[in-house]
């Protein structure tokens, strides 16, 4: 079995935004970068799955800038098999460039299987796992919480609005991951050791002309927070009668 | 034609959802604002019978992608029908709603049409003839605001972003039955069940209130007094991480950024401290609550109404308040 787990570098969740000089991007002063944590669902996905059917061979496929190398080296260190870094500099690519330049690498690819998270946290596009499914004609479910792999199908569990969809296709198959999935493991000393003899490709991606253009990026509006109503339960009646009368949302 | 938009309706079981309407009259006011009329296209296995109601939502004409292999989502299928509908209505908008559903159709159409795509949108307008989409990146901490290169011009949009406006009340579209030339051999991953989660729970990124609770609720048992508040209120319950990741709560509760977004007009955080991650998911939530006994807890900076309070004191008043306002 072969798995491909395309992975982002992003900021981490704790990041306080800066918008940067630019208007448009965000200032990566002090910005702490780490893998995608949808991502970390994926890669440990793929590490079980090899593990259970015990033999494959995990590949991470990241597109990034060079920092993006301390994210590919943890997902090594956790148990993926190698990695292949499609560099760019360090600027903002809309989701269709990025699938576009996965697909391509892809393409030359042996793949049974393709793992990605179900939405990266800096674009929250929720785009890269669907679009490969149609750019390389094969199924794909996204926002995975159960994935079951026979021999050349899947059976996959998709929490939606009021429910689940049980989904089944052929392989190989796209499959986004979504937090439930499984619960990613950390990476070991001697993982760690590992990583640093794995093969790493560098390459150059193919980039296509953006679709998108961001004009402009802004701070939401604050919040003006901060009112306490009072000390203890006797302050209830009078936040219910504030929620009533004055807020009229309940 | 000029100035078209099309856009996805989503049902499920004979009903529109919620989001259906909310992306019929975005779909109206940039209809309007392009000088063009909005179409919009459903799927299932029978909904001519429901689709003319979107007329009083402003959509001019409704078209129905009728067949046994939709009655559950059919991405292929579905995907191939929008292409057609595109290729024939020719929009220079094509709008889904940012549920599950559209938030994996939509990628797949985009892709195949080798255009751009602005998800989940919070909102959109007209500038010269172009569309420019407003959308919040980082989990809410940042909002960028997005102009296409490419045609049509896809966007899907956040549930509650756009309020449902009647534009003629009980006025019905023509409804158009278009064909549907998709082979079952085609539809790649097939929904083999749908299993609903009974109870006619309101799905948290749908409901109007939300109640949620954190570590500080101590336990699994102690949520029966939120839901015991949610059903008096028509809310939903939610939950911050620390309360899912201890097994209290299914994941599909978490609120915050690896969890849902929600928007709500009113989200009450119970024994939550107000992490960045948990404030990503719901700080633009209308109206914010926070009952915490640490008069310290950052969440309290984010409320509009805050109580100190032991929580355990604190909540079964406000079940009794409720009870008396709704009595
Ligand atoms: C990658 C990543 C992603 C994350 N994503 C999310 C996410 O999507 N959603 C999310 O919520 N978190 C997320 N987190 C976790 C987040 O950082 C916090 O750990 C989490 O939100 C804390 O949950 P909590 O407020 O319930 O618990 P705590 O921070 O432990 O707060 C509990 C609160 O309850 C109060 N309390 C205790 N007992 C009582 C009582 N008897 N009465 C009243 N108040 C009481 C305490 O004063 C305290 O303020 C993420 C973290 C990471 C690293
Ligand atoms: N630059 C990239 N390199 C590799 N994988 C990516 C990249 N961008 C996105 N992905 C994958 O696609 C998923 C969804 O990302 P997005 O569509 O940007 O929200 C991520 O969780 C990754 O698995």
């Amino acid at each position: 079995m072969k798995i491909v787990v395309c992975m982002k570098q992003v900021p981490d969740t704790e990041t306080k935004v800066r918008i940067g000089p630019d208007g448009k991007t965000i200032d990566p002063t002090d910005v702490n970068y780490v893998v995608n944590p949808y991502d970390e669902y994926a890669v440990e996905e793929a590490l079980k799955i090899k593990e259970e059917k015990g033999d494959g061979e995990v590949t991470i496929l990241t597109l990034g800038p060079d920092r993006a190398i301390k994210a590919i080296r943890t997902a090594l260190a956790m148990g993926a098999d190698k990695a292949i870094h499609l560099k760019t500099d360090d600027k903002y690519l809309d989701s269709y460039a990025v699938a576009a330049a996965l697909a391509h690498e892809l393409k030359d690819m042996e793949y049974d299987l393709i793992l990605t998270g179900k939405q990266a946290v800096d674009d929250d596009a929720a785009q890269i796992g669907a679009r490969l499914g149609a750019l390389l004609d094969i199924p794909c479910a996204t926002v995975v919480t159960k994935l079951t792999i026979e021999d050349s199908t899947f059976t996959a569990n998709r929490e939606v609005e009021g429910g689940v969809e049980i989904v089944e296709g052929s392989l190989p198959a796209v499959i986004t991951a979504q937090k439930g999935l499984n619960e990613p493991r950390y990476a070991s000393l001697k993982g760690i050791m590992m990583a640093k003899r794995k093969p790493l490709e560098e390459k150059e991606p193919q980039l296509d002309e953006e679709k998108l253009e961001i004009l402009k990026m802004e701070y939401p509006p604050e919040r003006k927070g901060g009112r306490i109503v009072g000390k203890g339960p006797e302050a209830v009646p009078e936040l219910v009668r504030l929620l009533h009368e004055e807020a009229k949302v309940i | 034609m000029a100035g078209n938009v099309l856009v996805i309706a989503e049902q499920q079981g004979g009903k529109f959802k919620k989001a259906a309407y909310e992306v019929a009259t975005a779909g109206r006011i940039i209809a309007d604002q392009l000088g063009g009329e909005g179409t919009a296209l459903v799927f299932g296995k029978e909904v001519s019978g429901i689709a003319a109601e979107l007329g009083a939502y402003g959509v001019t004409k409704v078209l129905a992608a009728e067949s046994d292999l939709f009655a559950n989502y059919a991405p292929e299928g579905f995907v191939k029908v929008i292409l057609a509908a595109i290729d024939k209505l020719k929009p220079e908008v094509v709008l889904f709603s940012a549920t599950l559903q559209g938030k994996d159709l939509a990628p797949r159409v985009a892709a195949k049409l080798g255009v751009g795509l602005a998800s989940d949108c919070t909102g959109l307008r007209v500038d010269n003839g172009k569309l420019i989409a407003r959308r919040p990146v980082y989990a809410g901490k940042a909002i960028i605001q997005i102009a296409f290169k490419s045609m049509p011009q896809i966007a899907s949009v956040r549930l509650k972003a756009f309020t449902p406006e009647v534009k003629e009340e009980g006025k019905k579209a023509p409804v158009e039955n278009v064909t549907v030339n998709v082979d079952e051999s085609e539809i790649k991953s097939r929904v083999k069940e749908f299993q609903e989660t009974g109870g006619g729970k309101i799905d948290l990124t749908e409901a109007d209130i939300i109640v949620s609770g954190g570590r500080g609720m101590k336990g699994p048992e102690n949520f029966k007094m939120l839901e015991e508040l949610a059903d008096l209120l028509g809310a939903a319950v939610g939950a911050s991480r620390a309360a899912v990741d201890a097994g209290w709560r299914p994941h599909s509760d978490q609120v915050g950024q690896t969890g849902k977004t929600v928007s709500p007009n009113l989200y009450m955080a119970i024994g939550i401290s107000g992490a960045i991650q948990h404030l990503a998911g719901m700080g633009s939530s209308k109206v914010i609550i926070a009952i915490n006994k640490d008069p310290e807890a950052p969440i309290f900076q984010k409320a509009d109404y805050g109580i100190v309070a032991d929580l355990f004191d604190a909540v079964p008043v406000l079940i009794e308040e409720v009870k008396k306002l709704k009595a």
